[in-house]
């Protein structure tokens, strides 16, 4: 403050085009920026009988880092803390420290737990703290799996589901968020609401392939994917998606994941919706659907009797059709991929389309090829 | 705006209107559409003629010099120096810039120094072991090469410290009182086997247990369960292939979400369905391809191409060298972002990949641009080939004391 009145307020009184809002931000400005600084723990009391560890690199170091003064003060002392192992509320201070300089140190996060078991901290207050760095921080491995360990330690999950929500709401897809979330389920058996949840998501974003993923999670763990009625249910499901968003990914790998251990062509009448479809909602996966359930027939009908010669030839004939229109047409990205799958299903199913001669497998270019 | 954006009709829509050729369109539609920026015609005058140049001279100054010294920007990988040093090298390894052998010296000292009393390798000098650092470790020694760098590797004590992190499901912890994920199950097969201290009785169960982390998409998630992902699908994978198990896998199921992941648009490759593009997938994903091939031919399949891997080459050579490179030197995730080590070593290995076909036996190129933008074929951190040269250094058994049995 006393900054702000020699230094910065006389030029800014003198200054005749300045009016009362622009002191008020400078005066803001200021008491937000001026603040004495919080002094290095080597300057501070209370640290005066530890001698700090400076880091050892060694002579020659490589990857140096170009720590500022504070970072090697606080992690200088926290060296010397972790050497004498001391388990004291100043060391359980600079921990936090340390993590807000590096949330990443994994070694400091550890020495943390063992603090907080040692001096018997206030894992309540521990929680309070977790939740307010992951809300900055939540991208990072160690700050979850440090939340996951209070949460055990204190067997209380209550304010998991609506936590994880909050990051959710801010990035509907963090992988450490979900995968947090699994485990409270899971170990606390907290399925009741989960499906709801998932489908509020899918209401938000359909195409948030990690909200698929937990509702394939969530059925799997509870009902199953035996029962044919909520087969069908997911089937109407999926479809229903499909027809609001048809080049969503998500939906299409949804209803192919779900059904292909018991094959694509178990649903009856699954095959005649999907063609029906074909003409108005049509779509690089619709087709892979499709070249997916020829497939299944394909294989099916090995072991099937009702299956004629002339059926399988045309089952063969249309996913082979279906493979060089995503090869060379609709899927082009994925063409060594594609003409692949339509040499392989010849191959194995044994005998050649009526129409055409084997496709070369891509160019005969050999050696070196300098493309432009 | 990367994050958070879900809805990707937007951006087709936008995309349609442009009618340019495929390369240009490829960077315009990821540039200009989200970032109105000009920069890259204005900086990067190559891009302009489609013979697109890696700027050999400027990532390798931007690479010696990090090897070095590296700003206050770098706090957040203070605990990841042994990552910082395997990126670096791996990079300069593609580039085939020599390393001097002053600097190798140094970086053997250093992760000497990174190497915990108790087994494995740290973030740094004092801190404790853990699986991460600990790959990355022993894959920047073995790309050093020399006996030095093998020395520096106490072998008894690395085996000591995977049991320590071993669990009894098969998983591993990423270090001791740490999180498990399928990332750990990579860490140790790799280094076990570069080292030579790989047992059956190390790896028990954990087969079983990264298999079942492949999920109903035909990927592996970080645990079982989760999303499908690249990096983790890469780690579940490669370790499967190092313990010579991965025709366990659901081969046509993995292979079909990989071959997914590449970008229509973009070229690049995403890291999960219905996200964006991102340059480090480049080698996540389109890595699994060599190691697929693989496994199917071992299968028996006798369709497989003995031209090309089952992506598209050429569009990822595009996406690298047109949308991730910066001009000062470095590699990134995608326009806009700013460049940093690790996706200057995973495009750049991404890139290694798609111009080269092959194996022992047979080799195709298929180089984008100029002659000058080839790499090194790229075998670490899997050192497929070099496994027996480096093996040769580790000859000595260990021998497993009784506690383990």
């Amino acid at each position: 403050m006393f900054f702000f009145y020699t230094v910065v307020l006389p030029p800014v009184l003198l200054d005749s085009t300045v009016n009362v809002k622009h002191l008020f931000i400078v005066l803001i400005g200021c008491i937000l920026k001026v603040q004495p600084p919080k002094p290095l723990a080597k300057d501070r009391k209370e640290w005066a009988d530890l001698e700090p560890v400076p880091q050892d690199d060694g002579p020659n170091p490589v990857v140096k880092i170009a720590y500022s003064e504070k970072f090697s003060d606080v992690y200088d002392y926290f060296r010397a803390l972790l050497k004498n192992d001391e388990r004291s509320d100043r060391a359980f201070a600079l921990t936090a420290e340390a993590i807000e300089l590096n949330a990443a140190n994994y070694t400091v996060w550890h020495y943390r737990r063992v603090l907080l078991q040692a001096l018997s901290k206030d894992l309540r207050e521990e929680m309070r703290y977790i939740t307010a760095i992951i809300e900055e921080q939540p991208k990072n491995y160690q700050v979850w799996h440090h939340r996951r360990m209070v949460v055990e330690w204190l067997n209380d999950p209550s304010e998991e589901l609506e936590f994880i929500a909050d990051i959710l709401s801010q990035d509907a897809k963090n992988y450490h968020a979900w995968q947090h979330r699994q485990w409270v389920i899971q170990e606390y058996k907290l399925w009741d609401n989960e499906l709801k949840f998932v489908e509020n998501l899918l209401e938000d974003d359909v195409r948030n392939n990690s909200a698929w993923n937990q509702r394939h999670f969530v059925i799997s763990h509870t009902t199953g994917f035996s029962d044919p009625a909520i087969v069908e249910r997911e089937i109407q499901y999926c479809l229903s998606q499909i027809r609001k968003a048809p080049h969503n990914e998500s939906a299409w790998n949804y209803l192919k994941g779900m059904l292909q251990d018991r094959g694509l062509s178990s649903p009856p009448g699954l095959l005649e919706r999907v063609l029906e479809l074909k003409e108005t909602h049509c779509s690089p996966y619709l087709l892979a659907f499709l070249f997916d359930c020829y497939e299944d027939a394909l294989e099916n009908s090995n072991q099937k009797e009702n299956v004629g010669e002339e059926e399988r030839k045309d089952i063969l004939r249309k996913a082979l059709e279906i493979c060089d229109l995503l090869a060379n047409e609709k899927d082009t990205i994925r063409k060594e991929y594609w003409l692949f799958l339509g040499r392989s299903l010849e191959n194995k199913s044994g005998s050649r389309g009526p129409s055409d001669k084997p496709p070369e497998p891509s160019d005969p270019a050999s050696g070196q090829q300098e493309m432009s | 705006m990367w994050q958070r954006d879900g809805g990707q009709l937007f951006k087709k829509n936008f995309f349609f209107s442009f009618c340019v050729k495929r390369a240009v369109l490829r960077c315009l539609f990821v540039h200009f559409l989200l970032h109105s920026s000009y920069q890259l015609f204005v900086i990067n005058p190559s891009f302009l003629c489609f013979r697109p140049a890696l700027l050999r001279e400027q990532h390798y100054q931007y690479l010696k010099k990090g090897l070095r010294h590296l700003s206050d920007a770098y706090e957040c990988l203070d605990a990841s120096r042994p990552w910082l040093c395997f990126w670096i090298l791996h990079s300069l390894e593609l580039l085939e810039e020599p390393i001097p052998t002053a600097v190798a010296s140094d970086v053997c000292q250093f992760l000497a120094r990174c190497q915990s009393p108790t087994g494995g390798f740290a973030g740094g000098p004092g801190q404790h072991a853990h699986l991460a650092p600990t790959y990355a470790a022993v894959n920047a020694l073995c790309i050093i090469g020399t006996e030095e760098a093998y020395n520096v590797i106490n072998r008894e004590k690395l085996l000591d410290f995977l049991w320590s992190v071993k669990q009894p499901d098969g998983s591993f912890v990423m270090h001791v009182g740490g999180e498990v994920d399928v990332r750990s199950a990579y860490c140790a097969a790799s280094v076990a086997s570069l080292t030579n201290i790989l047992t059956p009785k190390l790896f028990e169960d954990t087969t079983n247990w990264i298999l079942s982390c492949q999920n109903w998409e035909g990927g592996l998630s970080g645990v079982p369960g989760l999303e499908a992902h690249g990096g983790y699908t890469f780690c579940g994978t490669a370790a499967l292939v190092i313990l010579g198990k991965e025709h366990m896998l659901d081969l046509k199921a993995l292979l079909r979400w990989v071959v997914s992941r590449q970008m229509r648009f973009e070229g690049g490759f995403q890291g999960r369905c219905n996200k964006l593009v991102d340059g480090c997938y480049s080698f996540w994903q389109a890595g699994l391809l060599p190691l697929l091939h693989r496994a199917l031919f071992k299968e028996g399949e006798s369709e497989l191409s003995r031209q090309r891997w089952m992506f598209e080459q050429q569009a990822l050579q595009e996406y690298i060298l047109l949308c991730c490179q910066n001009p000062a030197g470095g590699l990134l995730d995608k326009p806009g972002k700013s460049r940093d080590f690790y996706h200057t070593c995973y495009c750049l290995s991404g890139l290694s990949i798609a111009q080269h076909f092959g194996n022992m036996d047979l080799h195709h190129e298929m180089i984008l641009g100029k002659e000058e933008n080839r790499l090194v074929r790229s075998l670490s951190p899997l050192l497929l080939g070099s496994w027996r040269i480096i093996r040769m250094y580790f000859l000595v058994p260990v021998l497993e004391n009784e506690k383990k049995n």
